[in-house]
């Protein structure tokens, strides 16, 4: 796999508001029908990794390139003709619209010519459901469901569904299973392996290790707007990664530190800083 | 005949399906609505409000109302108010009644003047936000007062009084002006002209999807490919055309233009539309509803009249409707989040 030219990847980019140096000499590699897995705490520049990803921010420094070829987004609609395609964490924008309405808007289906044109509900109605279900999201049947209707899962999945269904190449996953429960998360890790099998190159983004190691191929960590670690599965534990996330500072002996301030203060948790 | 079967086992989860999918409709609590209000005005006012008088009384109003309703619930869809459809009524009447009636121009150049002069209202509402980004509720009480001052200072330094005269032509009249019947003004019929208009635009035509997109979140819809822009301001034009509609064809009625006409559309629009269901901040509603919530409006409007209820009560129930049409639309809208067609 490694002789494949990753479809996309980034030099040593750095991005910095004014003085504040957000991001510091990111390099990344995604081939298709991989899945990277980007981990980080709070504050780690995750975000704004995938805003420049997504063509809203523009590198400060260094080099996106797409199938190796040097690309810049100045809109986030560039990126997204380029086939990358961001699906945030609480999936649909539009929980007001059905889901045939919603995963056509401004591309609807139309029948009849002029301005008489009219918006298929029912192809759009069809096609959308049918997207659904081929990854495996049989509950939905209705095209004229609410979108705002679904569970967490099921709008993720609709959301992924959408992004393939257009010709997304890059998936670029933020935090899909942050606010869902053990099963929806596992439906939504189910549909990120069928998006790998199909070939699309799939950056998860997320702070909970299970689900990175439960899909991923290759792992890097985000500490402080760099990369820390950049490995590939089976090559690190989960202990390994979850210390790393903290910074370095191994779990163990935060725990090892807590337990001795408990001891000695009458069994009462240290206050949290202000 | 007679050797068909009863279907009566299969309608059953039929008719369970057409119930959940009419209660995931935004205008069920309208209708709902309705037929309260109109029961309501039916036992108090009598035959006489029942009657084809009574019909009238309130068609006609709901007529004026709803032409300017429609396109201010598309705006709310879209996720944005116009308030200066109050000042844009007066202007387009007194452009129409200056031009044909004081100058002495044929009819139809004071007709197009005055539909002109609605356009370029929105045209510059439009134009102000999208350039600008202020609330539109600002930006359209701002122009509101702009235009209601420049028709008034206009009016004066033009016709020396605050109204002005026109005898319309037989033409203008029968286009316009006409009662059917003696009673039923001809506005009724292009209030249902208008409603076929919007109401291909909202659910059948793609533009439909836009606006919906639009009033969910304008960012997303503008990455989607929505030309957020263009729509907005055509959105606006449009309120602009209806608002100058009805100012122009209420001068071809009552023969003379004021320059304060029009300021209680200002909210009877507004709350026409969200007693109809749409959301006040956007993303949800349907032509139907707004029409609903125009007759509902008009029918508690026109209907105290037929009672023995003293007028002002008209404006307490009014403002009561309003309260409990939006606490209703927002328990369906909830049963429409919820509901699935299929339970399983």
């Amino acid at each position: 796999m490694s002789d494949t030219t990753p479809v996309l990847e980034l030099r040593k980019v750095d991005k910095s508001f004014g003085p504040i140096d957000v991001l510091h000499e990111i390099s990344l590699k995604v081939r298709a029908g991989e899945v990277l897995c980007l981990l980080g705490d709070n504050g780690a520049g995750k975000s704004t990794l995938i805003k420049t990803l997504a063509g809203v921010h523009k590198p400060t420094r260094g080099e996106i390139l797409m199938d190796g070829e040097a690309v810049t987004f100045d809109r986030p609609k560039d990126a997204a003709d380029r086939g990358i395609a961001t699906v945030h964490q609480f999936g649909g924008t539009f929980p007001l619209m059905s889901i045939g309405r919603s995963f056509f808007v401004g591309v609807e289906p139309t029948k009849g010519w002029g301005p008489f044109k009219i918006f298929d509900r029912k192809t759009a109605n069809e096609i959308a459901v049918k997207a659904v279900r081929d990854f495996g999201i049989t509950r939905i049947e209705d095209g004229d469901r609410l979108v705002g209707g679904l569970s967490g899962g099921e709008r993720q999945s609709l959301a992924i569904a959408r992004a393939v269904h257009f010709g997304a190449r890059v998936l670029i996953l933020d935090e899909p299973t942050a606010a869902l429960g053990v099963k929806q998360a596992a439906h939504v890790l189910r549909i990120v392996g069928e998006a790998r099998r199909r070939g699309l190159a799939v950056i998860f983004i997320t702070h909970q290790v299970m689900h990175a190691m439960a899909v991923g191929d290759h792992f890097a960590v985000l500490i402080r707007g760099a990369i820390a670690a950049d490995f590939r599965k089976g090559e690190k534990t989960r202990e390994e990664i979850t210390d790393l996330m903290a910074g370095g500072e191994s779990m163990a002996d935060l725990e090892a530190s807590l337990d001795t301030y408990m001891e000695n203060h009458e069994g009462h948790a240290p206050q949290p800083a202000a | 005949m007679s050797n068909e079967t009863l279907p009566t086992r299969t309608a059953r989860p039929g008719a369970g399906a057409a119930l959940m999918r009419l209660t995931r409709r935004p205008e069920t609590g309208a209708v709902i609505g309705l037929i309260a209000v109109y029961t309501f005005f039916a036992l108090l006012g009598g035959p006489v409000f029942t009657g084809p008088a009574g019909f009238a009384s309130w068609l006609n109003i709901a007529a004026e109302i709803g032409i300017v309703a429609l396109p201010v619930g598309l705006l709310m869809i879209s996720g944005e108010l116009d308030i200066s459809v109050g000042a844009t009524i007066p202007a387009a009447s007194l452009t129409t009644a200056i031009l044909a009636g004081h100058y002495d121009l044929p009819d139809y150049v004071g007709v197009l003047g005055g539909l002109g002069v609605g356009l370029m209202i929105g045209f510059v509402n439009g134009m102000l936000l999208i350039r600008t980004g202020l609330p539109s509720l600002i930006i359209t009480i701002g122009t509101m007062f702009g235009v209601m001052g420049l028709t008034l200072g206009l009016t004066v330094m033009i016709a020396g009084s605050t109204g002005v005269f026109l005898m319309s032509d037989v033409a203008t009249r029968f286009v316009l002006g006409q009662f059917i019947g003696g009673m039923f003004q001809v506005t009724i019929f292009w209030w249902l002209a208008f409603v076929a208009a919007f109401g291909f635009l909202l659910h059948v035509s793609p533009v439909g999807n836009w606006i919906f997109a639009l009033g969910g979140d304008r960012v997303s819809a503008r990455n989607a490919g929505i030309p957020t822009d263009k729509l907005t301001v055509a959105l606006y034009m449009m309120s602009g055309f209806c608002a100058a509609f009805v100012g122009v064809s209420q001068v071809v009625v009552y023969n003379s233009a004021q320059v304060l006409a029009g300021q209680s559309f200002i909210f009877n629009s507004i709350m026409c539309v969200v007693i109809g269901g749409v959301l006040l901040t956007g993303g949800f509603g349907s032509i139907v509803g707004i029409v609903i919530g125009t007759m509902t409006f008009s029918i508690v409007n026109q209907g105290v009249f037929f009672t023995g209820i003293d007028p002002n009560v008209g404006s307490v129930i009014i403002g009561a409707l309003l309260l409990v049409a939006v606490m209703t639309n927002d328990g369906f809208r909830a049963l429409a989040l919820n509901l699935t067609s299929k339970k399983k």
